[in-house]
């Protein structure tokens, strides 16, 4: 993989590396694997990463239904941060972090991940007391963290808008240093080159129709034997299911309910700009959040679209909110044009945090529930799926979303803690 | 933006309304009678299909009252309307 770099007066974007040739095999199914991934997106291939360089296991196929990584993971806003009030959350993420900062040497593979900092704005008197509470929860917690007041915040990102006459002024800002974005493309990439390296089977245009099964769920003897896919029937030891918007319409087809719900959201870019935006902003009051990608766009999301939803689109009043919001918080943005919009399907909880772990199938694990933060989340996920599957045993930083908290009486509202409004 | 036609008010601009989620979900008739697994399930768990999908809407901007429709979650087409009370409009696929 060569790559150039830039020096002063260059483009920007003039460090970016060459497109890559093929990365991967492209093999027809074997009868059978010990462990099949459903869902050829970040977590599906981190799992099957994870589970080749931690645990030598390498009989492992992953199944897409389209092409590799041509999901969520090719329609998000990239954005990596771990500054969740949530202590479970804040685990988690926070592995995960952790491993961001050392996965190009692991894979390889440049990521081009910029831990350029997060800021996420107070607008309100309640916001900034809920801002100062999670700055001492993520510090409690290891996370890097402090609250800054406006002067500060405009230190940070100059671009922004903290004057006192808008209509919801800028009163302050949780920041975190070493989050940041990465190349989401080559995310996938890195890791689907690795694991093929390794073995693992990478099968696109594979569509997951049924599964074969044994066993009662009543008496906890269920099984799943093997999978019926569009490229024939695949026999499994264990399987994870790793399809984020679609899990529930898996799980349908195992009589398993979840409380998933899926919706559309919407993210866009600008037209390429000079380096105007040096870190990443969020804002949840007025709900817009902007990075600046490596190559020049202004990437920007909002919240869901309110409707259940498969169609990979959203309604255009929602683009409008966030834009009217954008150029409140960022005048600077006002002539510049949208390039490109798009949606991804992201599974949603009533508690906004995801479900993971075992099902009334003894060998399928499921990994859902994301929502809109699914890609940060990527290798700490599989890390812990892959010792899951591995190990038998449930990763301590997963095993707090099992599904049973919605019967057990556990917590179960965290959206406030989440830093996500969906 | 979609046209959604409220039952009452005749087809207005999509912003103009709220979304309910799953219709028909009925309140539990002997909720003592039961278990923690269906209070959650009553509470949290819903149905999710990739296909036509019975759900409430609201027309908050316009008359504020709530309806129910059948809407393709592939497509976001609505295949029907109809006012709260009165049954399901037979839809291929749907579920009821």
């Amino acid at each position: 993989m060569s790559t150039t770099t830039a020096t002063a007066g260059d483009p920007p974007g003039a460090d970016l590396p060459e497109h890559p040739d093929f990365l991967w095999r492209n093999p027809e199914p074997k009868r059978s694997y010990d462990v099949v991934i459903v869902g050829g997106g970040g977590h599906g291939l981190a799992t099957a990463h994870y589970l080749v360089r931690n645990h030598g296991i390498t009989n492992v196929a992953v199944l897409e239904k389209g092409w590799l990584a041509g999901g969520n993971m090719a329609r998000n806003t990239t954005l990596i941060r771990s500054n969740y009030l949530l202590d479970e959350s804040a685990f988690v993420y926070e592995h995960a972090l952790k491993l961001w900062e050392g996965l190009e040497e692991d894979l390889d593979y440049p990521i081009l991940f910029s831990q350029r900092g997060v800021l996420n704005l107070a607008h309100t008197e309640q916001d900034v007391r809920d801002s100062v509470r999670r700055v001492e929860a993520n510090r409690l917690n290891g996370i890097d963290a402090e609250y800054l007041g406006p002067d500060d915040v405009a230190k940070i990102c100059p671009i922004l808008n903290v004057s006192d006459d808008i209509r919801y002024p800028v009163l302050g800002a949780t920041y975190q240093p070493r989050a940041g974005i990465a190349k989401h493309d080559y995310v996938a990439w890195g890791f689907g080159r690795r694991v093929d390296e390794a073995g693992v089977d990478l099968i696109q245009d594979c569509e997951v129709l049924d599964f074969l099964t044994e066993g009662d769920v009543g008496d906890g003897t269920a099984r799943v034997t093997g999978i019926r896919t569009s490229r024939g029937d695949i026999a499994c030891g264990q399987v994870a299911l790793c399809a984020a918007g679609h899990t529930s319409t898996l799980l349908d087809r195992l009589g398993v309910r979840t409380p998933l719900q899926s919706h559309p959201l919407q993210a866009l870019v600008s037209e390429l700009l000079e380096p105007v935006h040096p870190t990443i902003v969020m804002s949840n009051a007025v709900h817009v959040y902007v990075s600046q990608a490596h190559k020049g766009e202004l990437v920007m999301g909002a919240g869901v679209d309110s409707y259940n939803g498969y169609g990979q689109r959203g309604a255009f009043h929602v683009i409008e909110r966030q834009m009217a919001a954008a150029v409140e918080l960022f005048p600077v943005f006002a002539r510049a044009h949208l390039l490109r919009s798009w949606a991804g399907i992201v599974d949603v909880t009533p508690d906004a945090s995801p479900i993971v772990g075992r099902t009334p199938y003894a060998n399928v694990l499921v990994n859902s529930g994301w929502g809109t933060g699914g890609f940060k989340v990527t290798p700490g996920l599989g890390w812990c799926l892959a010792h899951t599957i591995a190990t038998g045993e449930l990763h301590p930083h997963i095993a707090p979303f099992a599904l049973d908290r919605f019967v057990t009486g556990a917590l179960v509202d965290e959206h406030g803690a989440a830093g996500v409004a969906h | 933006m979609q046209l959604i036609t409220c039952p009452w008010c005749g087809p207005r601009e999509e912003l103009e309304f709220h979304y309910g989620g799953q219709a028909h979900v009925a309140y539990p008739e002997d909720p003592q009678e039961l278990t923690d697994e269906q209070w959650a399930h009553f509470v949290f768990f819903r149905d999710n299909p990739k296909g036509p999908f019975p759900e409430r809407w609201v027309h908050g901007a316009g008359c504020r009252r709530w309806f129910n429709a059948v809407r393709d979650t592939r497509t976001y087409q609505f295949l029907a309307v109809y006012r709260i009370g009165e049954a399901q409009p037979q839809i291929p696929g749907a579920t009821t």
